[in-house]
């Protein structure tokens, strides 16, 4: 967190996220439409997504798996094309038709961090050509000794021994290819890394210390993070802001604390609930009834009628609004007026 | 030295050491190999040197005397007075370059349009995936001679004699790209939609970049195996077009136009003019063979 974000001063959001929804076309090939029948079948995995990120904050996405926040960390970084809205760095769209030029620039400045770091690093490549990469792609460092030194710098930034750079990513444990992932992430130096899962893959005892890592990272480079997660516990450790989504939709926005200690939506506070905690004991708990809807087919309404303890008529037709309350923002008829 | 020391420490390196097959197979392939390159040096005689022929040295048996000259032909000689062992040598060094560059030609074009197919995927994918399944449907060697055929009238006759060699590869190597398409093609699919290719989508790697930097060297593995057996395959199918007399032209005989040269004296009692460059093509396309097998079950992690 930087200064300002601590004391509470306003600053412009480094990152924003307006309207974003990405629909997803299932349907089987032209030609098998037209000989077995069936039509078009899609899949709305964000729908509607509102959100902005300021620098030096770190705002978490959480969600069950199928909830879409994939897909907004891969839109995020322009894996993936929004089918409509749109993520704004610093005022420019990242899926925009700016100038090569300053697309390329911008691009420079998002960097991204994968859930799987067996699976992130090319096992055929040395871990200074894995890191050294970016710095070439974007032409930062033509001189092949400043870039050598570079790489040794990144790797001792994140806690490995520059000489580590001649060795191939098997030889190292997951934690340790993580920091490599982080080291490859810095080099292009970014201020905006999308965390996609960063610890879901690592040991208990190592997810520790590659979230103090990247939270001294935010510290000393003043970075901006979107966090992905569906650990809880993680995401109280590192967020400034969370956002919960449902079936693509973001039903709950507050900050980290508020959210931990008066969550608004049924669907948060059972989430919440579900996490084993000593300092719970004896409280009633809301628990966790039925499964994640099927997203080809959601139920019509608030998506989360079918499983809400406090479900009401309108609730399975009307889409509820946005409503803010405070510092948080909530997607639910409960909060309505009146 | 460093690097000599990690190779020998490697995986493959050790199942190397502990696969006698597969050291008397390099062993045998190497001996075959070498021999053929070092033709000139090795070979007691030059065949193809009609001033050094002696129509009466004809038909002289292994190790005998011959009745006029007193010439010893280690392993006997053909009609035409040539020295077997030596035809062999020259004949093994046609085999081999004719196999080793139609399997380089299969490979460089297979891996091209498997990587293609699986990277781009959509029509290009179909279209290239159907094509292969079509000449899959084919025998390989039917395909060699039909492609052969086709070439050999595209070409003027006076060029057909310095053309035969070439046009014999890409026709070997033409009816051989399939295979390598096809697991490059499944084995890019895989690749693709790995994390590092995202990683490196968001650094903006450029696709030809991506393509052959990242996923090349990843799905080399399994092309090494193909193309080892398919070393083999091609050598055969060189003396099989060869011994059908579509091959190689007369003036430079490979293996297999020996062979078809032996079979017309085998009844006659001549055996050595047959049974020698046969045994020298098995010895090859076994070795070879073997080497392949054992690099399969080598870089297979399952079998181990």
């Amino acid at each position: 967190m930087t200064d300002a974000a601590r004391n509470g001063e306003p600053a412009p959001p480094l990152v924003e996220v307006k309207g974003l929804r990405r629909v997803f076309d299932l349907s089987k090939p032209l030609l098998n439409r037209l000989l077995e029948g069936g039509g078009r079948v899609s899949l709305t995995a964000v729908d509607g997504v509102d959100f902005s990120i300021r620098r030096g904050e770190t705002f978490a996405l959480v969600g069950e798996s199928g909830s879409g926040k994939s897909t907004i960390a891969k839109m995020a970084v322009g894996l993936l094309r929004p089918s409509a809205g749109s993520v704004t760095i610093d005022g420019i769209d990242v899926a925009g038709k700016a100038s090569a030029d300053t697309q390329r620039r911008m691009r420079r400045r998002i960097q991204m961090i994968f859930q799987d770091p067996y699976a992130s690093l090319n096992p055929r490549w040395r871990v200074h050509a894995i890191v050294e990469e970016p710095i070439k792609a974007f032409g930062m460092l033509p001189d092949a000794k400043e870039r050598a030194a570079r790489v040794g710098e990144l790797l001792s930034l994140v806690g490995l021994d520059p000489r580590d750079g001649q060795k191939f990513p098997h030889e190292f444990s997951g934690g340790q290819r993580q920091r490599i992932a982080i080291a490859r992430a810095l080099a292009s130096e970014p201020n905006f890394i999308v965390c996609d899962e960063p610890t879901s893959a690592l040991d208990v005892s190592v997810q520790a210390q590659v979230l103090n890592l990247l939270r001294e990272l935010q510290d000393r480079l003043g970075l901006t993070y979107l966090f992905i997660s569906h650990n809880l516990a993680v995401v109280r450790h590192v967020a400034t802001r969370v956002g919960v989504l449902y079936l693509g939709r973001l039903v709950e926005e507050a900050p980290a604390r508020e959210l931990f200690s008066d969550p608004k939506h049924p669907y948060t506070r059972m989430l919440l609930d579900a996490v084993p905690d000593i300092e719970m004991e004896g409280k009633e708990r809301l628990t966790i009834a039925g499964e994640i809807p099927n997203p080809v087919n959601p139920p019509s309404g608030c998506h989360f009628n079918p499983r809400c303890p406090f479900v009401m008529p309108h609730c399975k037709t009307v889409v509820p609004p946005v409503l803010d309350r405070g510092n948080a923002r909530v997607r639910c008829h409960l909060f309505a007026e009146g | 030295m460093n690097r000599f020391a990690r190779i020998w420490d490697s995986d493959v390196a050790w199942s190397f050491r502990h696969s006698p097959v597969a050291m008397a197979a390099a062993f045998m392939a190497l001996l075959i190999v070498l021999a053929a390159a070092l033709a000139p040096l090795i070979a007691p005689y030059d065949p193809f040197n009609p001033a050094t022929l002696n129509l009466m040295d004809g038909f002289t048996p292994p190790m005998e005397p011959n009745m006029i000259s007193g010439n010893v032909y280690w392993l006997g000689t053909d009609n035409q007075g040539r020295d077997i062992f030596s035809t062999i040598l020259y004949g093994a060094r046609i085999s081999i370059f004719v196999g080793f560059s139609a399997v380089v030609f299969a490979m460089v074009l297979g891996i091209g349009l498997g990587l293609t197919a699986g990277w781009r995927g959509g029509w290009v994918d179909s279209a290239l995936m159907r094509i292969a399944d079509i000449q899959l449907s084919f025998p390989s060697i039917l395909i060699a001679l039909l492609i052969f055929g086709i070439a050999r009238g595209l070409i003027p006759p006076s060029m057909r004699e310095d053309l035969a060699i070439w046009v014999l590869i890409v026709s070997i190597g033409l009816a051989d790209w399939v295979q390598f398409a096809r697991v490059v093609r499944g084995a890019t699919l895989v690749e693709k939609n790995k994390e590092y290719i995202q990683a490196a989508r968001v650094i903006g790697v450029r696709p030809v970049r991506m393509v052959l930097g990242h996923i090349l060297p990843n799905v080399m593995g399994p092309v090494l195996v193909i193309a080892t057996i398919s070393l083999a395959l091609a050598i055969i199918a060189e003396a099989t077009l060869s011994f059908l007399g579509v091959g190689v032209p007369p003036t430079q005989p490979s293996l297999g136009t020996l062979i078809r040269i032996g079979q017309g004296f085998l009844f006659s009692g001549e055996w050595w003019i047959l049974l020698f460059p046969s045994i020298t093509l098995l010895a090859l396309a076994l070795s070879v063979n073997l080497l392949g097998d054992w690099l399969r079950d080598a870089l297979n992690p399952k079998l181990r």
